[in-house]
């Protein structure tokens, strides 16, 4: 096994966990081929087991002939772990290194996992784009399923099916993929029942410095909008930021050749800055100083809320040109794979009551993320410790999700889920022992077999006991557009993922515990006393022959 | 009245601030207490009220299209945007406001005209509702150690102090005249906070004036005589609640603080809380920062920490935290005193109260612990949140900084405390307001000399009528953390941005359903059941043994409230999109005040198509408080009902 050759020290004992908020734990420490493992090897003292892959960076230190190893999660958590000898400890460090770096997706451990519960529902059948297809075919007749990407070779970011205007045919498809960046022609995000209007998304456009043009493709978004309607285009790129993508071959849908399309731009930013951007803001988290101002500089100079504000406002913006305007949208930036499904799948949150329930967010989660070719593998690659140069690392995802949360903030009882499920599809993203989040496109996951070889997320999400922890108490469905506040003064600071590790959460938790508490004996006490109606009623009308003289 | 130069205008707009929603029409009065506005155009009656004593400024602005807007700013953080048809009437207004909002004599305040219907033993029922003797008897004083001290019962030794002091009966009346004779305004070392479990006490004070060297052999016995009344201790805390510097200045002009080497027994600290002027500016900015129209997340956080107001936060709340360690954990007495000992140490000593005595975070023990700390020991609240038209050097938001030391522990410990925010904010409306009687002038003998119990009421008894508003659905008197002390975390980033009361009428920022509410509706629906459980019961017990016939079953039902909490509270609200693109879809909140009244949004400029949409939830139609009928002058609208909502 290629894992023995990496890992030099197998066990050491006489090691010392510190870890946040728990006590000390002293005990042997193992390397496997996945996981890091502490134990005390006494009954009842918890152990520790973390995946490699969730490691984003180890710090050595040395005292004497005593070494400290830091590990830093990408779940944000640090621990530290103090090791007797020097060699050990430097064997362990190495060790570490080298597994928590594995480039081999195959070496990953969803490839090794076997789960301990038997798999009722499998998450890997549950969202497939024909599924999805069916729900829309039973409100519109206007669109169709087309295999133009059977083999991922149109646009080898898209799923095998994809959803387009009935009267455009393959043909058009195939030449409308060829201006837009990555092959990602406009395909359909999302159908808006209540007025027919939809929401589209793709890659920019190709048009280069000297303007190029193509039909096919003018021919493929009109074909979207009403006759006599028109639609607006966002662009999540500032004009700026767009016009020199001009000299990249990309660019935007200018104003003459899409004259039935308004264009607004927007300002999200692009990978390479939102991972700088998570990077301040964990370490404005983790400063130990004491100073209100060093803390408020770092935080505003992390950007972080400005990006939570920029996104959710685009989303905001899109959701109100099709519910409110009666319009259709096409949603763009570069790639159209970052900041265009940011847009998009927020957009539904507020527009569509069944993105908010667990299901309805798996599947959003699924189709406008995993299937739209997100690439979850480049960029959770490292999270906000990572301190070499990013490659394609960008907490997209995670902002994402931080947005979700925002919105359940401020709507607290319009989710089916809690501010946990967002936390743990978070730390899923960055590592896990399931195969979902692994790959960067549908082709790759394909090419894995994932469905064969791992276990879906949603399997073990779904699962009664599992599902039970995700559930909001306060969620009664609300068939609404929730339209949130994107002022700074609503949009808050993540707590749960950010300062999780910094500060204890014991008394939000019992606060949350209550508010379950409070809720559930009211449940407790309606289903008493309709049962004691009931019962009163059926003696009563027992009884009423009697009454009658 | 004399003041009112015009006491009607009709036509007026309302424009409310941070509202994408259209300006509302009506008629303006201008009564001896309140400028009122009602919406003509409501179906509903929507009625907006203002106390005189809660604005803070009137101001005419630049003449718009509709006509001559002028921008009223009140204390609780209210703005509202008047605007009247002709220039004269406005100036009118303008000139009226600025005087109504300024009394000059106390008696012009609105608490001495408001008569609720009490008699004269109900007023004065009202007026013990809070009782300081009982309560000082709860902390465990009078014991063998402790007494009340008849020596300021005219208010001889120290006139901004209360009648009934508690000092160690060791300390023999010449060492308290001694000592108030070297402490600023004769206010002596006395106690303000018994712990009956490590017999530690909290005392309170002014700085003593030892200039550069002078001492006070009775002012140093004072001191000794604390410290022995705590019998487990060997030595106790001075906490100067001021910066260093500050303290070390006052030294040049004969006032100063505690040296160490001339008080036996003492370890000194300094805490560095700023002084009023400092505190005052800072909220100034802090209220520029959430008067900011649509500010971006860089301007509100760089406004948010230029203006120190979260630190200053940190600092008191920190000053707490040391003072209940020493009180609870070391058992060592604390002397807390300023400069003056009304401001920082009312805070400071208020703030360790809360964190060491679970008694005040309860509904009564904060209105007893205001009492006791800031209104009876001569916090000057008529000076701090001006009452009347005086020294504005003199305001300063003092106590808003103890209301949010406790908000901002209420973020930290949900359910410690057994009320909530609306409470806190409830409470700095009425130190505002001038409605009631208890925080009128600067001292209990001038409250006594103007005769507020005899002229005006109590406001705890109103607020307690009215509780159900103030409870915390969390709150648990058997839950771990109502129990104890607290020890929160003073790290800056446990602290935020207090939205609900510096945003508090900008009701688009604050989250659309409300999990208080929710849990609230929940409660009370419980409590409904467990009635409608019990009568069942009872009932089938009744049916099963006698088996008589015809028992009438009461077919009461209980409100389905689950599906109404589930809507937004404001549903309106909930299905208005913000303006999430300055203006370019729609028509921005910005232009409201200028165009004349449009209908609904204006759809898609660009295009100069104008869909109209017919979806239900597109109204904008504004759920308003019920009025009776209208504002005369006896039947004034209970303001706490606004609150509420």
């Amino acid at each position: 096994m290629e894992f023995a050759e990496l890992i030099k020290t197998p066990r050491v004992d006489s090691v010392v966990l510190h870890r946040p908020f728990l006590p000390t734990v002293e005990g042997t420490l193992c390397l496997t081929g996945h996981h890091l493992i502490l134990s005390s090897r006494q009954d009842n003292t918890e152990e520790l087991w973390l995946l490699h892959s969730n490691i984003d960076a180890i710090d050595k230190r040395f005292v004497g002939s005593l070494g400290t190893i830091i590990v830093k999660c990408k779940d944000l958590r640090i621990i530290q772990l103090d090791i007797p000898g020097m060699e050990e400890c430097l064997n362990i460090a190495s060790s570490i290194e080298a597994l928590s770096t594995l480039d081999s997706l195959s070496l990953m451990y969803p490839f090794f996992y076997r789960p301990m519960f038997e798999v009722i529902e499998d998450g890997w059948n549950l969202f497939s784009p024909a599924e999805a297809f069916k729900d829309l075919e039973s409100m519109t007749d206007e669109w169709r399923l087309s295999e133009i990407n059977k083999d991922f070779a149109v646009c080898p970011s898209y799923p095998s099916l994809v959803t387009v205007p009935k009267d455009i045919d393959d043909d058009t498809l195939c030449k409308a993929a060829a201006f837009r960046h990555g092959g990602r022609f406009p395909v359909l995000s999302y159908y808006h029942k209540k007025n027919g209007m939809v929401m589209m998304r793709a890659g920019q456009p190709l048009t280069g410095t000297n303007g190029r043009r193509c039909k096919e493709d003018e021919k493929l978004i009109n074909a979207t909008l009403r006759p006599g309607k028109r639609g607006y285009i966002i662009d999540t790129r500032t004009i700026a930021v767009a016009q020199q993508a001009k000299a990249r071959g990309g660019g935007f849908e200018q104003e003459a050749n899409y004259p039935q399309w308004r264009r607004i731009h927007k300002a999200i930013e692009r990978s390479n800055i939102l991972q700088e951007s998570l990077i301040k803001l964990v370490e404005a988290c983790n400063d130990q100083s004491n100073s209100m101002d060093r803390w408020l500089s770092k935080l505003e100079a992390s950007n972080w809320q400005s990006h939570v504000k920029e996104i959710l406002t685009t989303a905001c913006l899109a959701a109100q040109c099709i519910d409110r305007e009666g319009a259709s949208v096409l949603v763009h930036g570069t790639e159209g794979t970052d900041s265009t499904l940011q847009v998009t799948s927020l957009a539904q949150i507020i527009l569509e009551p069944v993105c908010r329930t667990i299901r309805g967010f798996q599947a959003l989660v699924e189709r406008e993320w995993l299937q739209a070719g997100h690439p979850f593998q480049q960029r959770c690659a490292q999270s906000a410790y990572s301190n070499g140069k990013p490659r394609s690392e960008a907490p997209v995802f995670l902002l994402f999700l931080d947005c979700v949360w925002q919105i359940l903030r401020q709507f607290p009882c319009s989710f089916e889920f809690n501010e946990h499920f967002l936390v743990t599809l978070f730390e899923h993203a960055y590592a896990s022992q399931f195969g979902t989040f692994l790959g960067n496109s549908a082709a790759e996951r394909v090419k894995l077999k994932l469905s064969r070889k791992t276990v879906s997320l949603w399997s073990w999400v779904n699962r009664p006991q599992e599902l039970e922890r995700f559930v909001n108490p306060l969620y009664e469905p609300n068939s609404l557009v929730i339209w949130p506040s994107v002022a700074p003064q609503s949009l808050l600071l993540w707590e749960g993922v950010f300062l999780r590790w910094n500060r204890s959460t014991k008394c939000l938790d019992e606060a949350y515990e209550e508010m379950v508490h409070i809720i559930e004996y009211n449940k407790e006490l309606q289903n008493k006393v309709n049962s004691l109606s009931r019962q009163l009623a059926q003696l009563e009308t027992e009884d009423s022959p009697l009454q009658s003289p | 009245m004399e003041h009112i130069r015009l006491p009607k205008v009709d036509k007026v707009h309302l424009v409310e601030r941070g509202s994408s929603r259209r300006p509302q029409v009506g008629t303006l009065y201008l009564t001896a207490s309140h400028t009122i506005f009602v919406d003509s155009e409501a179906e509903v009656r929507n009625e907006t009220w203002v106390h005189h004593s809660l604005v803070r400024n009137v101001e005419k602005q630049n003449v718009t299209s509709l006509g001559y807007p002028l921008l009223i700013q009140c204390k609780n953080f209210q703005v509202i945007q008047l605007i009247i048809p002709q220039e004269s009437d406005c100036n009118d207004v303008v000139m009226s406001l600025v005087r109504l909002s300024r009394a000059e004599r106390y008696e012009e305040l609105y608490c001495f005209s408001f008569k609720p219907n009490l008699d004269k033993t109900e007023r004065d029922q009202a007026w013990n509702f809070i009782d300081l003797r009982a309560e000082y008897s709860r902390m465990g004083v009078p014991n063998k150690l402790w007494h009340l001290s008849p020596i300021n019962r005219e208010y001889r030794v120290c006139d901004t102090y209360p009648a009934d002091l508690f000092v160690p009966k060791s300390a023999t009346l010449p060492v308290i005249v001694g000592s108030s004779k070297f402490r600023s305004r004769g206010r002596f070392p006395t106690l303000s906070y018994f712990c009956k479990e490590t017999q530690a006490a909290i005392c309170r004070s002014s700085q003593p004036l030892s200039g550069f060297s002078a001492r006070c052999l009775e002012d140093e016995q004072m001191l000794q005589a604390i410290m022995k009344s705590n019998p487990g201790s060997q030595f106790m805390y001075v906490v100067d609640t001021r910066p260093k510097l500050n303290a070390m200045a006052n030294r040049a002009t004969g006032k100063g603080y505690e040296s160490e080497d001339n008080y036996t027994n003492i370890k000194f600290q300094f805490i560095g809380i700023e002084n009023i002027h400092v505190m005052r500016n800072s909220q100034q900015k802090l209220i520029e920062v959430s008067d900011l129209r649509s500010p971006s997340m860089g301007e509100f956080l760089s406004g948010l920490e230029n203006s120190d107001w979260l630190k200053h936060i940190q600092t008191i709340l920190n000053a707490g935290k040391f003072i209940a360690k020493a009180v609870a954990e070391e058992g060592v007495s604390v002397l807390v005193h300023c400069s003056d000992g009304w401001d920082r140490t009312a805070q400071v000593c208020s703030v360790a109260s809360v964190l060491l005595d679970p008694f005040y975070r309860t509904l009564k023990g904060l209105m007893v612990l205001i009492e006791k700390d800031w209104v009876s020991f001569g916090h000057k609240f008529s000076h701090r949140y001006s009452h009347l038209d005086e020294d504005p050097k003199e305001v300063s938001p003092v106590i808003d900084q103890f209301l949010e030391c406790v908000w901002q522990l209420m973020e930290q410990f949900p359910c410690a405390f057994e009320y909530n925010e609306r409470f806190l904010i409830s409470i700095h409306n009425h130190v505002h307001s001038c409605h009631y009687g208890n925080f009128i002038s600067n001292c209990e003998k001038e409250r006594k000399d103007l005769g507020i119990k005899e002229k005006t009421h109590s406001v705890w008894p109103h607020l307690w009528t009215n509780k159900s508003d103030f409870m915390n659905p969390l709150f648990r008197t058997d839950h771990s953390q109502t129990q104890g002390v607290l020890r929160p975390l003073t790290t800056p980033y446990c602290f935020k941005f207090w939205r609900g009361l510096y945003n508090r009428f900008d009701r688009g920022l604050h989250p659309r359903q409300s999990v208080l509410d929710c849990l609230m509706a929940v409660k009370e629906e419980t409590q409904q059941l467990e009635e409608l459980l019990a009568d069942c019961e009872q009932k089938l017990a009744a049916l099963g043994k006698e088996q008589v016939n015809g028992v009438c079953v009461n077919k009461r039902t209980v409100n389905q409230s689950r599906a109404l909490w589930a809507q937004p509270a404001h549903i309106s609200l909930a299905n208005t999109p913000q303006d999430y693109n300055e203006g370019i879809l729609g028509s921005s909140p910005k232009d409201w005040s200028l165009q004349q009244k449009e209908t609904e949004s204006t759809g898609l400029g660009l295009f100069g198509v104008t869909p109209k949409t017919s979806d239900p939830d597109n109204s904008d139609q504004e759920s308003s408080s019920g009025g009776d009928s209208f504002p005369s002058e006896d039947s004034v609208k209970d303001a706490d009902l606004d609150e509420a909502v």
